[in-house]
C-alpha cells in the first residue's frame, strides 16, 4: 500500500506535474510540454538526490498547500519562491535552493512566486505517475501525461512510489536573475512587415499582458504593421517564435504551443533566453535585441555551461 | 523538392518547398519527412511536415544548423515504398445541433443547405498535415464554390469532433478547442487516441478521406 503522500488542501493556479518533456510528436499535434524552466526545474532534482530528469510538481504565481503523510523525506524548490513548513504549531520559514525535511502530517504551504511565474517543488523520492510517450509533463490541452492530462485538483492524494534513503541537507547559493532585453534571431517571415513596424520592433517597449498562459505569451504595445499578408498557410511551430496576428500585437509561443500556426513569424527568442523569458510577469516591460545565429549558439553553450555548473556545485 | 533551407531561430531548420499549396508538393514534404525519420538522425527532437514547409527542430546541446543542413542536403529521399496512406470512411452528422455555421454557409457561399452537404459528402479529401491540436487533420480540397473564409469572431469553444471548412480545406477539432472554422458537423468517433502510444491520430498525412452522412439517430447509437 502507498503509506507515503501528499493530499492537496489548495491546489494553486496551475499546479501540474512536468519532466524533460516528450519529443517526436509534433508532427502528430503534440507539444513538447516539460517544465517551462528547464534550469531551474533540474536543480530541484539535484537537492533532493534525485536523478535531474524525473517528474516535479511546477507551480505558477501560487503555489499548492500540501499534507504531507508518511515516513520522512526531503524538499526543495527553485525559482523565487515564499514558502513554509507548519509542523505541530510551529511555522519554518523555507529558503529556496535549500532543502528541508517533511515529517508526518507536516504542511508545506507554497505561498506565492515572487516577481517571476514559475517554481518547482523536488521531493527526494518519485511520484507514483503515469508516463507517455516517455514523459510525465501533463499537457491540459490534450490530456496527456500525469494526473490524467489535467492540473491538480483540491483533495487529491498523490502518492509516493519509492522515497530515497540516502537523505542529505544540500544547499546552493543561487539567485535568479531577470532579463528584460531579450535576444531575437530574426523570423522567416521578417520581411512581411513595413520598415516602420521592423523598427518598432527592436526598438519599442512591449508589455506582457494578463492573457500568458503554458502555451503562449501575448504583449501589447505598438502595432507591428505587415505590408505582405497578416497570414500564412499555416506551418510549424517551435517554442520562442514569436507571431505576429492582423492585430499587430506579438505572441510568443511557449512550451505546450500548437504545433502549426498561420501567423507570420517575426523573430524567434534565443534558446539561452528561454528559461528567464518564461519566468516574466504580465506587466513587466520588455524589449528585444537582434541577435545573429552564431551569437545564439555561443550564448546556449554558456548558457548551458552555468546549469551544469551549478548542478555539479550540489 | 526543397527550394531553400534556412534557420528558424537556433535550434530548428526551415525547410521551404515553394508557394504553392497542392498534392504534388505536400507529397514531397511527405516524403522528406519520412526520410529523415527513417535516419534517425543524431540531435533531431522533432519533424512537422505541413502544407509545404518542413520545420526540423533539433537538440542545440546535440547538433546545431550547419551540420544538419549539410546532412539534410545529401539526404537520400527515393524512398519507393510510396509510404503506407489509408483510405478511412468518417461518420458525420448535420443535424442542426452540430452544423453551427451552417446558415452562414449558404448566405456566404450562396448555395442550398443540401447543395453544400450534396458536395461536401462522399468526396475523397487529402490528408496534407496533422497538427495544431493533438491529431486535427488538415484536409483537402474543397471545390471552388465551397470556399470560404474563417469566422469573423473565432468561437471561444469548438465542441469537440467538429468538421470545420475553410478556404480549400476541413477540418476535424479532435479536442474542444478555441477556433474559427466554419462548423458543418459533427463525427462520434475518436479521431485521437493518447493511450495508442504507436499510433495516436485515425487520420496520417497522406491518407483519403471520405465523409459519409448520418442520421442523428444512428449519431446518438454510433459505438465503434
Amino acid at each position: 500500500m502507498n503509506k507515503n503522500f501528499f493530499k492537496i488542501l489548495r491546489a494553486g493556479v496551475n499546479t501540474t506535474f512536468q519532466d524533460l518533456g516528450r519529443d517526436n510528436l509534433y508532427h502528430i499535434g503534440i507539444p513538447f510540454s516539460g517544465a517551462m524552466d528547464n534550469r531551474n526545474y533540474l536543480l530541484a532534482n539535484k537537492l533532493v538526490g534525485n536523478k535531474t530528469e524525473l517528474p516535479v510538481i511546477e507551480f505558477a504565481y501560487q503555489g499548492p498547500l500540501l499534507e504531507y503523510s508518511g515516513e520522512r523525506i526531503n524538499i526543495a524548490i527553485t525559482g523565487d519562491v515564499n514558502f513554509i513548513i507548519k509542523r505541530n504549531n510551529k511555522e519554518i520559514k523555507g529558503v529556496c535552493y535549500q532543502v528541508f525535511e517533511l515529517g508526518n502530517e507536516d504542511k508545506l504551504d507554497i505561498i506565492s512566486t515572487n516577481k517571476s511565474v514559475y517554481g518547482y517543488l523536488a521531493v527526494s523520492g518519485e511520484f507514483d505517475l503515469k508516463y507517455q510517450w516517455s514523459s510525465c509533463s501533463t499537457n491540459t490541452k490534450a490530456n496527456i501525461g500525469a494526473n490524467e492530462g489535467k492540473k491538480l485538483e483540491v483533495g487529491q492524494k498523490m502518492n509516493l512510489l519509492k522515497i530515497n534513503e540516502n537523505l542529505n541537507m544540500k544547499k546552493l547559493d543561487y539567485v535568479n536573475t531577470r532579463i528584460e532585453n531579450l535576444r531575437v534571431i530574426k523570423g522567416t517571415n521578417f520581411d512581411y512587415f513595413s520598415e516602420q513596424g521592423k523598427k518598432i520592433f527592436f526598438e519599442k517597449e512591449f508589455i506582457i499582458s494578463k492573457l500568458s498562459d503554458r502555451m503562449g505569451m501575448r504583449l501589447e504595445g505598438p502595432k507591428i504593421e505587415n505590408k505582405v499578408d497578416t497570414n500564412i498557410k499555416s506551418e510549424g511551430l517551435i517554442k520562442g517564435v514569436i507571431q505576429v496576428p492582423a492585430d499587430g500585437n506579438p505572441i510568443i509561443m511557449l512550451s505546450d504551443h500548437g504545433t502549426i500556426g498561420g501567423y507570420p513569424k517575426i523573430g524567434v527568442v534565443i534558446s539561452a533566453d528561454y528559461d528567464k523569458l518564461v519566468q516574466l510577469t504580465p506587466g513587466t516591460k520588455i524589449k528585444f535585441k537582434e541577435c545573429d545565429l552564431s551569437s545564439a549558439e555561443s550564448l546556449f553553450k554558456l548558457y548551458e555551461l552555468e546549469t551544469q555548473n551549478l548542478i555539479s556545485q550540489i | 523538392m526543397i527550394k531553400n533551407i534556412l534557420n528558424l531561430g537556433d535550434a530548428a531548420l526551415y525547410c521551404d518547398f515553394g508557394n504553392e499549396v497542392n498534392k504534388d508538393t505536400n507529397t514531397q514534404v511527405i516524403k522528406y519527412f519520412k526520410s529523415i525519420q527513417n535516419e534517425k538522425i543524431e540531435g533531431i527532437n522533432n519533424l512537422t511536415p505541413s502544407y509545404n514547409k518542413l520545420i526540423v527542430s533539433f537538440d542545440l546541446k546535440k547538433t546545431n544548423y550547419k551540420n544538419l543542413k549539410k546532412k539534410l542536403e545529401n539526404l537520400n529521399t527515393n524512398i519507393n515504398d510510396n509510404f503506407k496512406s489509408k483510405r478511412i470512411e468518417i461518420p458525420a452528422c448535420s443535424d442542426q445541433n452540430f452544423s453551427l455555421d451552417i446558415k452562414r454557409l449558404e448566405d456566404k457561399l450562396k448555395l442550398s443547405a443540401e447543395k453544400i452537404y450534396e458536395n461536401f459528402y462522399n468526396k475523397e479529401f487529402f490528408c496534407y498535415m496533422t497538427g495544431f491540436i493533438a491529431g486535427m487533420p488538415f484536409l483537402g480540397d474543397l471545390d471552388k464554390n465551397m470556399r470560404t473564409e474563417r469566422l469573423e469572431t473565432p468561437r471561444v469553444k469548438v465542441p469537440r469532433g467538429s468538421i470545420g471548412l475553410t478556404q480549400q480545406f476541413a477540418n476535424i477539432y479532435t479536442f474542444e478547442s478555441p477556433g474559427g472554422w466554419n462548423i458543418i458537423g459533427n463525427t462520434p468517433i475518436n479521431i485521437f487516441d493518447s493511450s495508442n502510444e504507436k499510433n495516436p491520430n485515425l487520420i496520417n498525412p497522406g491518407d483519403t478521406i471520405v465523409f459519409k452522412r448520418i442520421t442523428k439517430d444512428q449519431y446518438q447509437n454510433y459505438n465503434e
